[in-house]
C-alpha cells in the first residue's frame, strides 16, 4: 500500500506533500527523481539532448547524494526520458571553451571522481539504456553496477571519442579492459566503432535485454521506455536483494585469456602489435590511439592511480591537438551538412527514375530503395540492367549477411526497384536522375527524351563529374527544373554528395534535391555551376601534378606513401586507378581547355598512352597497378612503367624532397579550394572542408582545405607555393584569398 | 493488504475501466503473496450471467431478402489431444478421417450427399499434401466428391467454412463439409539445404564417379536437420515471443495471464464434468484405448502458475507454458448447407453463419491483434453492436494475448490512433466470453480450433437461449477473422 501511495504522490506533481525532494525537483530541469517503494528512478531530461554538461553534472551530483542519503532507498535506476538517447555523450562546447590543457584535465578528473562514486555505489545502480549511450554516457553506464538496454534500432554503445582525435577521459580506458580483457577493450575504445545492443550483451557489456514494444495503450516510444524501467526497477530490487549476482560465472574462454594475460609479457606483446597496427594505420599522423594504449598500460602496469592520473592528463593534451579541433570541426560541419537550408520542397519525392544501370546508377538505385523511394532503374540494354539490378541486389544482400536488415526487409526494399528498358511509368516520376556515359551529346540526347515523357514538376538532375550543368541544361525546355547531382563511387559506401546549381536552377529544385539526398543518407555540400564544380576541380591540379611526380620517375608506390603518409587515406596513384585513368584523361583535357595553363602540370598524352593500351585502372585490372581478383597485392604495373619511360622529366632537385612533393601536391589541390571559395563556387569554408575530405579523402586529421590553412598558416603556405611558382609558374601561384589570409594573420577561414 | 483491496484491483482489471493500466507490477508482486483471495476472484467468473431478451436486440434477425440462408448443421471434433500421447502413432489425414467419419455418424448424412468438402492444415504433412480428398477418401467419401484444402495459420478451418459458405451461396454447392486438422506428434523435419542439393544432385548424377565426388562433398554440416518452427517467416519472432511483447505494450501483467489462464481452465474443466463439450466424438485409435476427452484440461493453482518460468522472453517475460495454448493434436468438421436443403433433407439446424471478415496488419508488432481490428468490422456489418452478442467465443493463442485484444478494444486511444475509428468498440463482458473453456485448456490443433469455435458458439446459443454470436481469431502473419452466428429458431 505504501508504494501504491508514494507512486501516487510522485504522479501528482503538483504536489500536497512536503518531500525534501520537493524544492530540488522544481528547481532541477536535467535530472529529476522518483522513489519507487525502494528503488531511486533517477531519470535523465536535458531540454534538448542529453549530455554530460556542467548543468547535467551538477543536478546529477545533486540527485545521487540525496538518493545515497536516503535509507529508504536500496537501489537505482539510472534512465533517460528522452526517447533517441540516454546520453549521447559528453558535451563537446564544455571542452571547446577550455583554452588550456589544464581546464581540459580538471573536467576529466571531475568525470573520474564522479563515476568513481558511483562505481563504488552501495546502493546498486542499473543503467537502463535505450537509445545512444555514447561517450561519456557510455562512460558513466559502464561504471553502474548493472546494465540493461533496449534492442531498439537507435541503441547504440560505444566511445567514438577517438573519432574526435580525444580519448574516454572518465574512465573508460581504465574500466573497459578490466571489464572486456585487453584486446577487446582496445578494439572498442580504439575503433571507436558503435556497439548494437545483441553485440554489446555478447561481450558482456549488457547484461539483459529488452524488446521494444509496438503499439499498445500508448505510443510505442513511451512505452517501451515505461516496461525498460519497470523491468530495470525489478532487476534492481534482485540486486539489492542478492538475488542477481552482480559478478557473473566466467566462462573457461574467460578463465584461459585471464590467465594468460597474468603474465606481463603477454601483455607486452598485446600492447606492441596494437601500437605497430595503429601505427600502420595512422602513420603516426593521429595522436589519440596512441595516448589510448599509453593510458590502457599505465592503468593495468601501475595501478589505477597512474591510470586515471595519464588519462585525466592526456584528455587534456589531446584537446588542445590540431588534430583533435580539426575532427572536431569536421563532425560539426558532418552536422551542418545534414540540414536543407534551402527549406521543405513544395513535393516531396516518392517517385524516381535513375538512367544509366552502371555502378553509379545501380548505386543511387540502392541507397534510394531501401530508404522507401519508388525507384525505375532503366538501362539501354538487358545486360546492362541485369548487372545492375544484381547490383542492388547484392549491395542488400550483404546487408542481411551483415544482420544489419533482415531477409524480409531486403525483398520489402527491393519491391521498391523497377528495372526496364523504357520510359514507362516516367509521366509519373517526381525526380529522374541520370548517370549516363560523360558526354555532352549523350547527356543532351536523353535531356530531351526524359522531358518528352516526364510531368511538368517533375526535377531533371544529372550525375556528371565534370561537364557544367548550364551546357548540359542549355537544350533543356525547363532549365529551372535541372540540377546538378555528383555521387561518387560507391555510392552506398560514399557519404558525400555534392549538389550544383546554376543561375537557372529554382531554389525549389535545389531544395528538393538536398531533400532526397538526406534521405539516401548524404552529407550534401550546394555548390555553384562550372567546369569540375568544386570536387572534381580540387583534384584535377593534385592529380595533374603526381602525373609530373610520377613523369620525374617516383615509384607509383613511393608517390602512395608519400600521400598516404600526409594524411590521405588513398595514394595518389591508387587513387588514379580507382577514379579511372580514362576519366582522369578525360576530366583533365575538359578542365585543362576550360582553366588554362594553371591545370597543366603532368602530361595529358601520357594518360592517354595508358588508356590506348588498355590501362584504364581498377576496372579494366591494370593501370599503375596491376589488379587480380581475389588477391590482395598489387604489384605495380611495369609496363605503365615503360610508358613512363617515353615521358620522362628531370627532377629539380631543389623542389623534389619528399616534403616538398607532398607540398606541391597539397598546396595546388588547397588552393584551387581556396579559389572556388573566393570565386563563389563554395557558399562557406565549412562545406569545402566537407567536400574535400568525405567526397576526395583530403586528411581528416588536417580538417579539411580550410581548416589546413588556418592550422598551418597561410603565410607558410603562399611562401612554398612561391618556391614552387619559380619552378613551375602560374600552377603555383596562390589565389586572392589566400594571399589575403598570408597577408593578414588574423584572417581565419574558421573562427 | 487487506484481501478485499486486492478482489477490488482485479474486478477493476477484468471491467477493463482505463484504471487497469495502473495495475502496476507492485501490485502485482503483493497480490502473489496472498493467492487465496485471487482464488476466491476467481471463483466468481465462473458464474455465467443469463442472457438480454431478444426485443432489445439491434436486429430481429440477420437474414436478407435475396440472399441465401446459410446453416450449420452440426459439427464435431475428436478429443484435442496433447501431442505426443495417444494419437502419437498417427498421420494427418487419420485424424482428419475420424472427424469426417464423426460428422457423418454424428448427422446420418449420406456419403454422396455431400457436394464438396474443404479442409484447413497448417503445418502440412507432405505424403498428403490436399489431406482434405485422402482423408475424405479414407473416410469413405465417394470418390465423385471433390476436396481440397486450405491454409491460413489458426483461422485455417475458418477459411474452410466460409469457402464452403462462399460455394453454398454463388448457387455452386448445396451442402459442404468443412474442417480441419492439426498433428504436431509428427512434423516434417527437412534436411539441410546443402544436403538436400547434393541430394537431388545425386539423381542425376550418372556415372559412378560423379556420384562419389558429389557423396565426398558432404560435410558434417549438411548433416543438421531443418526443423519447422512456430515463427513468422517475415520477422523470424517465434509466436510466444510476439504475445509477451504485445502484453508488455498492453500493460497486461503476468498475474493477470495467469489468472485468465486459470479462468481458462476451471471453466473448461466445468464444461467437461458438465457434458457440455458435445461437439466431441470418441475415436478408437488404432493400437490404442478409446479417446473420448480432452486431455489438456488442468486447472492448477495459482501458486503453481507463479512457479513457472517465462518460456520466450527471459528473464523478465510473462508469458509461460502454462497461460500459453499448448500443442496439439486434433481434428474437427462441420456440415454447412443452404436452409433449403437442410430442411429438405429434414434437419434441424443448430445455427445460422451470417456475416464474417478476414483482417490483416503488421506481423511484427500487431501480429495477434486480429480479434481487436475483426470485431468491429463484423458486427458493423451487420448492423449490430456489441451489446447484441450474447456468445463470445475468442480464440486463446496466449493469455497474454486475449488480454492484450480485450484492453485494446477497451482503448478509444487505440481505436483513434490505430484502428481510423471515433471511438473503442468496448471489450466483451467476461461472463459471455469463452464460457466453456477456450484453446489455453481444451487445445489448439491451429486448423482445427475454428470449427470448434462455431460449434461451441451454436451449443451455447442453444444452452443458454441466446441469438447472436460471435467468433473472432488472431492467426500468424498478422491476419484475424470474426463471424456473427445466428441461433436457429428453436
Amino acid at each position: 500500500e505504501r508504494e501504491t501511495r508514494l507512486k501516487f504522490i510522485c504522479d501528482c506533481t503538483a504536489g500536497v506533500m512536503s518531500s525534501t525532494g520537493r524544492s530540488a525537483f522544481f528547481s532541477r530541469t536535467h535530472v529529476n527523481y522518483e522513489i519507487k517503494g525502494d528503488v531511486a528512478v533517477i531519470r535523465m531530461n536535458d531540454p534538448s539532448v542529453n549530455t554530460l554538461s556542467v548543468q547535467m553534472q551538477r543536478e546529477m551530483t545533486e540527485v545521487m547524494d540525496e538518493v545515497w542519503g536516503n535509507s529508504a532507498v536500496q537501489s537505482v535506476v539510472l534512465i533517460s526520458s528522452k526517447p533517441g538517447s540516454f546520453i549521447a555523450g559528453a558535451d563537446l562546447n564544455m571542452i571547446q571553451a577550455c583554452t588550456t590543457a589544464e581546464e581540459v584535465t580538471l573536467l576529466s578528473q571531475e568525470g573520474q571522481k564522479m563515476f568513481e562514486k558511483i562505481e563504488k555505489s552501495p546502493k546498486p545502480i542499473v543503467a537502463a539504456i535505450n537509445g545512444s549511450c555514447l561517450g561519456g554516457g557510455f562512460e558513466f553506464a559502464i561504471a553502474c553496477q548493472y546494465r540493461i538496454a533496449t534492442k531498439s534500432k537507435k541503441t547504440v554503445l560505444g566511445c567514438p571519442e577517438v573519432m574526435l582525435g580525444l580519448l574516454p577521459g572518465a574512465g573508460g580506458t581504465q574500466r573497459l579492459p578490466k571489464m572486456l580483457g585487453l584486446p577487446s577493450a582496445f578494439d572498442v575504445v580504439l575503433t571507436g566503432r558503435s556497439i548494437r545492443p545483441d553485440k554489446a550483451k555478447k561481450m558482456g557489456l549488457v547484461h539483459q535485454l529488452v524488446d521494444t514494444l509496438g503499439p499498445g495503450l500508448k505510443s510505442p516510444e513511451e512505452r517501451t521506455i515505461e516496461y525498460l524501467e519497470e523491468v530495470a526497477v525489478e532487476a534492481a530490487r534482485g540486486l539489492a536483494k542478492k538475488q542477481i549476482p552482480l559478478t557473473k560465472e566466467k566462462g573457461l574462454m574467460q578463465k584461459i585469456q585471464d590467465y594468460v594475460m597474468s603474465y606481463p609479457f603477454v601483455r607486452q606483446q598485446i600492447y606492441n602489435t596494437v601500437q605497430k597496427k595503429v601505427m600502420k594505420q595512422t602513420k603516426g599522423l593521429y595522436p589519440a590511439p596512441l595516448k589510448i594504449i599509453e593510458c590502457v598500460k599505465a592503468g593495468l602496469e601501475q595501478g589505477p592511480t597512474a591510470g586515471y592520473l595519464a588519462e585525466s592528463q592526456n584528455f587534456g593534451k589531446l584537446a588542445m591537438t590540431p588534430e583533435s579541433k580539426a575532427l572536431i570541426g569536421l563532425y560539426h560541419g558532418q552536422v551542418t551538412c545534414k540540414k536543407n537550408r534551402f527549406g521543405t520542397p513544395e513535393k516531396e519525392v516518392k517517385a524516381l527514375a535513375v538512367l544509366g544501370a552502371g555502378l553509379m546508377g545501380a548505386g543511387i538505385a540502392q541507397v534510394s530503395v531501401d530508404k522507401g523511394i519508388h525507384t525505375i532503374l532503366k538501362d539501354t540494354t538487358l545486360e546492362g540492367l541485369s548487372r545492375g539490378e544484381q547490383q542492388v541486389y547484392k549491395g542488400l544482400n550483404d546487408k542481411t549477411k551483415k544482420k544489419s536488415i533482415t531477409t524480409f526487409e531486403r525483398d520489402s526494399f527491393l519491391s521498391n526497384l523497377t528495372g526496364q528498358l523504357d520510359y514507362n511509368g516516367f509521366n509519373k516520376a517526381d525526380m529522374v536522375i541520370e548517370a549516363v556515359f560523360e558526354d555532352l551529346s549523350i547527356k543532351h540526347k536523353v535531356l530531351k527524351e526524359v522531358e518528352a515523357v516526364i510531368p511538368p514538376h517533375c526535377i531533371f538532375a544529372t550525375n556528371t563529374s565534370a561537364l557544367p550543368i548550364k551546357d548540359i541544361a542549355a537544350v533543356s525546355k525547363r532549365p529551372e527544373k535541372v540540377i546538378g547531382m555528383h555521387y561518387f563511387s560507391p555510392v552506398d559506401k560514399m557519404q558525400l554528395l555534392e549538389i550544383i546549381t546554376t543561375d537557372k536552377t529554382s531554389k525549389d529544385t535545389t531544395a528538393s534535391a538536398v531533400a532526397v539526398g538526406l534521405k539516401q543518407g548524404k552529407v550534401i555540400i550546394v555548390v555553384g555551376d562550372g567546369p569540375g564544380f568544386y570536387t572534381t576541380r580540387c583534384l584535377a591540379p593534385m592529380l595533374a601534378e603526381a602525373v609530373r611526380v610520377l613523369q620525374e620517375g617516383v615509384d607509383p608506390k613511393k608517390l602512395d606513401s608519400l600521400t598516404t603518409g600526409f594524411g590521405f587515406p588513398v595514394g595518389a596513384a591508387t587513387l588514379a586507378d580507382e577514379v579511372g585513368i580514362d576519366v582522369a584523361a578525360h576530366v583533365a583535357e575538359d578542365l585543362g581547355k576550360a582553366f588554362g595553363s594553371r591545370f597543366g602540370g603532368g602530361n595529358i598524352e601520357f594518360l592517354k598512352s595508358m588508356v590506348d593500351k588498355g590501362f584504364k585502372g581498377r576496372k579494366s585490372g591494370k593501370g599503375c597497378y596491376i589488379y587480380q581478383p581475389g588477391l590482395k597485392r598489387r604489384d605495380v604495373n611495369t609496363e605503365a612503367l615503360e610508358i613512363l619511360e617515353s615521358y620522362k622529366l628531370t627532377p629539380n632537385a631543389a623542389i623534389s624532397s619528399d616534403s616538398d612533393i607532398q607540398y606541391r601536391l597539397v598546396s595546388r589541390f588547397v588552393n584551387e579550394a581556396v579559389l572556388c571559395l573566393q570565386e563563389g563556387i563554395l557558399a562557406n569554408p565549412v562545406e569545402g572542408d566537407i567536400g574535400a575530405v568525405f567526397g576526395l579523402g583530403f586528411p581528416p586529421c588536417l580538417g579539411g582545405p580550410f581548416r589546413f590553412v588556418d592550422s598551418f598558416g597561410a603565410d607558410k603556405l603562399v611562401e612554398k607555393m612561391r618556391k614552387f611558382e619559380e619552378v613551375f609558374g602560374n600552377q603555383f601561384t596562390p589565389c586572392q584569398l589566400l594571399l589575403d589570409h598570408a597577408k593578414d594573420p588574423s584572417k581565419k577561414f574558421h573562427k | 493488504m487487506s484481501l478485499s483491496l486486492i478482489r477490488t484491483v482485479l474486478l477493476t482489471a477484468f471491467s477493463f475501466c482505463s484504471a487497469a493500466r495502473s495495475l502496476s507490477t507492485s501490485v502485482h508482486l503483493q497480490a502473489q503473496g496472498n493467492v487465496s483471495g485471487v482464488m476466491l476472484t476467481c471463483e466468481k467468473w465462473k458464474m455465467p450471467i443469463p442472457f438480454s431478451q431478444y426485443n432489445s436486440k439491434s436486429k430481429k434477425t440477420l437474414a436478407k431478402p435475396g440472399v441465401k440462408n446459410i446453416v450449420l448443421v452440426d459439427g464435431v471434433r475428436t478429443p484435442f489431444l496433447q501431442s505426443g500421447t495417444t494419437y502419437a502413432d498417427l498421420m494427418p489425414h487419420d485424424l482428419a478421417r475420424a472427424a469426417l467419419q464423426g460428422l457423418l455418424n454424428r448427422t446420418g448424412l449420406p456419403k454422396d450427399a455431400v457436394d464438396y468438402i474443404v479442409y484447413g492444415t497448417v503445418i502440412q504433412e507432405v505424403k498428403t499434401s490436399n489431406v482434405a480428398r485422402e482423408a475424405a477418401l479414407g473416410a469413405g467419401f465417394s470418390d465423385k466428391t471433390p476436396a481440397h484444402t486450405v491454409t491460413m495459420a489458426c483461422i485455417s478451418s475458418n477459411q474452410a467454412m466460409t469457402t464452403a459458405v462462399g460455394l453454398i451461396a454463388a448457387g455452386q454447392c448445396d451442402a459442404v463439409v468443412a474442417g480441419g486438422v492439426e498433428f504436431m506428434s509428427d512434423v516434417p523435419i527437412r534436411h539441410s539445404r546443402k544436403m538436400r542439393k547434393t541430394m537431388l544432385s545425386l539423381n542425376k548424377a550418372k556415372t559412378l564417379g560423379a556420384r562419389l565426388s558429389l557423396l565426398g562433398s558432404i560435410r558434417l554440416a549438411h548433416l543438421s536437420p531443418e526443423l519447422p518452427a512456430v515463427a513468422e517467416f517475415s520477422t523470424a519472432e517465434t509466436m510466444g515471443h510476439s504475445a509477451d511483447r504485445l502484453a508488455a505494450a498492453f500493460g497486461v501483467s503476468r498475474l493477470e495471464q495467469d489468472e485468465f489462464a486459470l479462468r481458462s481452465h476451471t471453466l473448461a474443466k466445468k464444461a467437461q464434468d458438465g457434458g457440455m463439450l458435445s461437439d466431441v466424438i470418441s475415436f478408437k485409435v488404432p493400437g490404442r484405448d478409446i479417446v473420448s476427452k480432452d486431455n489438456g484440461i488442468r486447472p492448477a493453482t495459482m501458486e503453481q502458475l507463479a512457479k513457472l518460468k517465462p518460456a520466450f522472453i527471459k528473464p523478465h517475460g510473462t508469458v509461460t507454458a502454462a497461460n500459453s495454448s499448448f500443442l496439439t493434436d486434433g481434428a474437427s468438421a462441420v456440415l454447412i448447407m443452404s436452409e433449403e436443403k437442410a430442411l429438405a433433407m429434414g434437419y434441424k439446424p443448430k445455427a445460422y453463419l451470417r456475416d464474417f471478415v478476414y483482417v490483416s496488419q503488421d506481423p511484427k508488432d500487431q501480429l495477434l491483434l486480429g480479434p481487436t481490428y475483426a470485431t468491429p468490422k463484423v458486427l458493423e456489418k451487420s448492423g449490430l453492436t456489441l451489446n447484441d452478442i450474447d456468445v463470445f467465443e475468442f480464440h486463446e493463442a496466449f493469455a497474454g494475448q486475449i488480454m492484450a485484444n480485450l484492453k485494446a478494444m477497451e482503448s478509444d486511444w487505440f481505436a483513434q490512433t490505430y484502428m481510423g475509428r471515433k471511438t473503442k468498440v468496448g471489450a466483451p463482458p467476461m461472463e459471455k466470453f469463452n464460457t466453456w473453456g477456450g484453446s489455453l485448456s481444451l487445445g489448439h490443433p491451429f486448423a482445427a480450433t475454428g470449427c470448434r469455435l462455431v460449434t461451441t458458439v451454436a451449443h451455447r446459443l442453444q444452452k443458454e437461449g441466446g441469438q447472436y454470436g460471435l467468433v473472432a481469431a488472431c492467426a500468424a502473419g498478422g491476419q484475424g477473422h470474426a463471424m456473427v452466428i445466428e441461433a436457429y429458431p428453436q
